[in-house]
């Protein structure tokens, strides 16, 4: 787990340009609970928080970077490192679960091969997460690939589907 | 060209799941080969294809249903490289493809239903303000607007009988009420939309479905207690169901049906998004406030209630999507009509999310009281494979598994509870014979204790502890007393945790004991799994003499754990393999079983 330092101070030489963060900010500046849409929006724009953006946040919006950082860490929506260029999502909803989703995930941690305690490879190419339930239960067991949800998937649909990506970086 | 048809209609499910089976390639195939024969331009609004929301029976998807001049027929499993024939065979030449039509079990899965909140879903287009128009949508708002004052509308409400679908069915009515009599300058309606149970998508289906019902019904309970600005908390994991909403709410402005003086009446009422951040404690109604007031969604001990402390500090009525849903379809149709539907003690229709191990998985709505016999057997169709049902887990991580022996219970709050499991939000979980009673508490335990906000010790320390035990037992290193320590540290989260979360959270560990204790004693005492799930209590051999020699699970075992070739014996090195089953279904002779590791150490 990050610090709060290392999630928060700016690194030396970056050379971010926040003024996206600060059109976003200004969107939502007179509103109320704005902050969560604003890290929201922050994310959309970049992929993750950068330390440098949650930083201009906590000025923007007057608020205490602790604040930021419990808000940032407490829900699984928000990442402080960058993703991969391509987010794999293995369902382990229950009826997912009952249907076999483990089996889905080892195989795909099997043969992409993630540092512990990672979820996206070193050259980011590949996001893989296990999300609890995405609602699309009865087509279990379901892989989320880059945004298109994918039903009954097996080990083997689930690798055809992720070598399908890398061929087509390959090429 | 044998008829010449007057009307055509299609519509095309295109929910989360029709879109994965490709619903989206067949909506675009419909309108590219009734353009391409020149059908649009002659029949112009006669001739039209949308798409609709979820029709329920998702395990069939594509479902399409073609209407050709009033005489309407469903076709299901639909591929984009089937429209051309559906066209040309049934639309223009009048023979319909018989052989594609849906199957009896189609039939059999909607004649057990019976549909209030989704009557509209599924057979209207939701990015259509005027498709819900047409189906007397917005006429309840307008009703009460003119003829009803706000304490009338309240009344009708408790007459009905309608219950929170949330899970723990407290009155609506009464919830209003207490939030209308509660000082304050401002008012707040939350649609609880934070469909966080693994295992259930009712509300996703209904947003998603019907958008413009649910704002209907969250401007009535509006007018009834006060209040000018409703929220919609939802997940961000449902982009669809965002997309729809926004985009309903945007039309119902601009008809004036959200906004300052609703239909000239002195009503204001708006609606605003927001999107939750992934956290399934956020479902607790102080923990919801919490989070859209934009801190960490944590809740707070209750009362005061947020009916007088809610949101911002103000009184603020929580709800569910389902019954804001239900709304506009009691104001239409009258309480009595309502009340008449269902048990003596939970009134109406429940939706209910059926999945697992069953043949007919989809969304269903069935009236209160029906036993789950017949929502397994008779909707569902009976346990996928011919395999032994094992039994049926109902309300998520907070609801409990219940066995064959009780599957006369009837579905409503109370006989519900009395087995030990809950209504819940509406998650129905089928499982049979292979899965493990005991590796099911572990998932939901684990699920539970990874979601605590760890604001009390209970919740936090106390689901560590009961998961660890749990993992010890399915691991092969479960002690006796284990059970009973679960037992002991099960009374105790529930009875001394702040929030639901944690109340709950021991449900699935006691209710698997109270069912199934013979498989955690299986577990502790002989080191078996009778289900064949928990990994560490099985491994692979390969049988010698039905082995062929023909080395296919050598190549395909993805560890390299399998030694053998062309002319030797497969073996398999316990050390190394991580028990994938790959080589069990690869062999096309069954020759590696799964046996028992306390068999294999006894030979």
């Amino acid at each position: 787990m990050d610090t709060l330092d290392q999630t928060l101070t700016p690194h030396t030489n970056s050379e971010l340009d926040l003024t996206a963060v600060d059109e976003i900010v200004a969107r939502h500046q007179n509103e109320r609970g704005a902050l969560i849409p604003v890290l929201q929006a922050v994310q959309s724009h970049y992929g993750y928080i950068p330390p440098e953006a949650a930083a201009r946040v906590a000025e923007g919006l007057k608020v205490y970077p602790s604040k930021i950082y419990g808000v940032m860490t407490f829900y699984t929506q928000f990442y402080l490192k960058p993703k991969g260029k391509n987010r794999v999502m293995v369902c382990c909803g229950t009826a997912c679960h009952v249907k076999g989703s483990d089996r889905v995930t080892r195989r795909v941690l099997d043969e992409i091969k993630l540092s512990d305690g990672e979820d996206t490879t070193e050259d980011r190419f590949f996001t893989i997460e296990q999300v609890a339930c995405i609602g699309a239960c009865s087509i279990a067991p379901v892989v989320v690939v880059n945004d298109k949800v994918h039903g009954k998937m097996t080990p083997d649909k689930t690798m055809r589907e992720l070598r399908k990506i890398s061929e087509a970086a390959d090429e | 060209m044998s008829s010449s048809p007057k009307s055509i209609s299609i519509s095309v499910c295109m929910g989360t799941g029709g879109i994965a089976a490709g619903g989206a390639e067949v909506m675009e195939a419909f309108e590219s080969e009734l353009a391409r024969r020149g059908l649009r331009a002659k029949l112009q609004e006669n001739c039209t294809a949308h798409k609709v929301g979820c029709r329920g029976f998702c395990a069939r998807d594509v479902l399409v249903d073609v209407v050709v001049d009033g005489q309407r027929a469903t076709y299901e499993y639909v591929q984009a490289d089937m429209v051309s024939r559906i066209v040309e065979e049934h639309i223009i030449g009048g023979a319909p493809v018989e052989k594609w039509f849906a199957g009896p079990e189609y039939e059999a899965f909607h004649v057990g239903q019976t549909k209030v909140v989704l009557s509209d879903c599924g057979s209207i287009n939701p990015e259509d303000i005027d498709a819900y128009l047409a189906v007397d949508g917005y006429t309840a708002i307008q009703k009460i607007l003119c003829e009803m004052w706000p304490e009338e509308v309240i009344t009708e409400i408790k007459d009905s009988g309608l219950r929170g679908r949330g899970g723990a069915g407290f009155p609506t009515g009464l919830k209003w009420s207490f939030a209308a009599m509660a000082k304050g300058d401002e008012k707040y309606i939350i649609c609880n939309a934070d469909e966080g149970d693994p295992g259930a998508f009712m509300d996703r289906s209904i947003v998603e479905g019907n958008p413009h019902a649910l704002i209907e019904g969250m401007s009535i309970a509006g007018y009834a207690i006060g209040a000018n600005l409703g929220y919609v908390y939802i997940r961000a994991e449902y982009p669809l169901a965002v997309q729809r909403l926004a985009h309903a709410i945007e039309q119902a402005r601009q008809r004036e049906f959200l906004g300052k003086n609703i239909r000239n009446a002195d009503f204001d009422f708006d609606i605003r998004i927001k999107q939750g951040a992934g956290a399934f404690v956020c479902g607790e109604e102080t923990a919801l406030i919490a989070s859209i007031e934009g801190g960490r969604g944590m809740p707070r001990p209750k009362p005061p209630f947020p009916t007088h402390r809610g949101l911002w500090g103000k009184p603020t009525v929580i709800n569910n999507v389902e019954t804001l849903a239900n709304l506009p379809y009691i104001i239409r149709k009258g309480p009595q009509w309502f009340a008449s539907l269902g048990s003596e003690k939970s009134k109406g229709t429940k939706v209910f999310a059926l999945t697992g191990k069953v043949r007919n998985t989809g969304l269903i709505e069935v009236p209160m009281g029906i036993a789950l016999k017949e929502i397994i057997y008779g909707i569902g169709g009976g346990i996928e494979g011919g395999r032994q049902f094992k039994a049926v887990q109902t309300g998520g991580p907070s609801g409990g598994c219940i066995p064959t022996e009780l599957l006369d219970t009837a579905v409503d709050y109370e006989s519900l509870a009395q087995v030990g499991a809950i209504m819940g939000s509406g998650g129905m979980v089928v499982m049979d014979e292979d899965n493990c009673m005991v590796e099911m508490a572990r998932y939901f335990l684990h699920f539970t204790q990874e979601e605590s906000c760890g604001k009390c010790v209970p919740c936090r320390v106390g689901t560590k502890r009961m998961l660890e035990i749990l993992e010890r037992i399915v691991a092969g290193r479960g002690e006796l007393g284990d059970v009973e320590l679960l037992l002991d540290l099960g009374e105790d989260v529930k009875a001394a945790s702040l929030c639901g979360l944690g109340q709950t959270a021991p449900n699935p560990v006691i209710s698997t004991i109270r069912y199934f204790r013979e498989e955690y004693d299986a577990h502790i005492v002989q080191k078996r799994c009778p289900a064949g799930v928990c990994k560490a209590l099985f491994e692979y051999q390969v049988v010698e003499p039905l082995c062929k020699l023909c080395s296919l699970c050598v190549r395909k075992c993805p560890v390299g754990a399998i030694e053998g070739g062309k002319k030797k014996l497969a073996k398999i090195k316990d050390r190394k393999c991580v028990k994938c089953g790959i080589c069990i279904e690869v062999c096309p002779f069954d020759a590696i079983t799964q046996v028992d590791i306390h068999e294999t150490a006894e030979v």
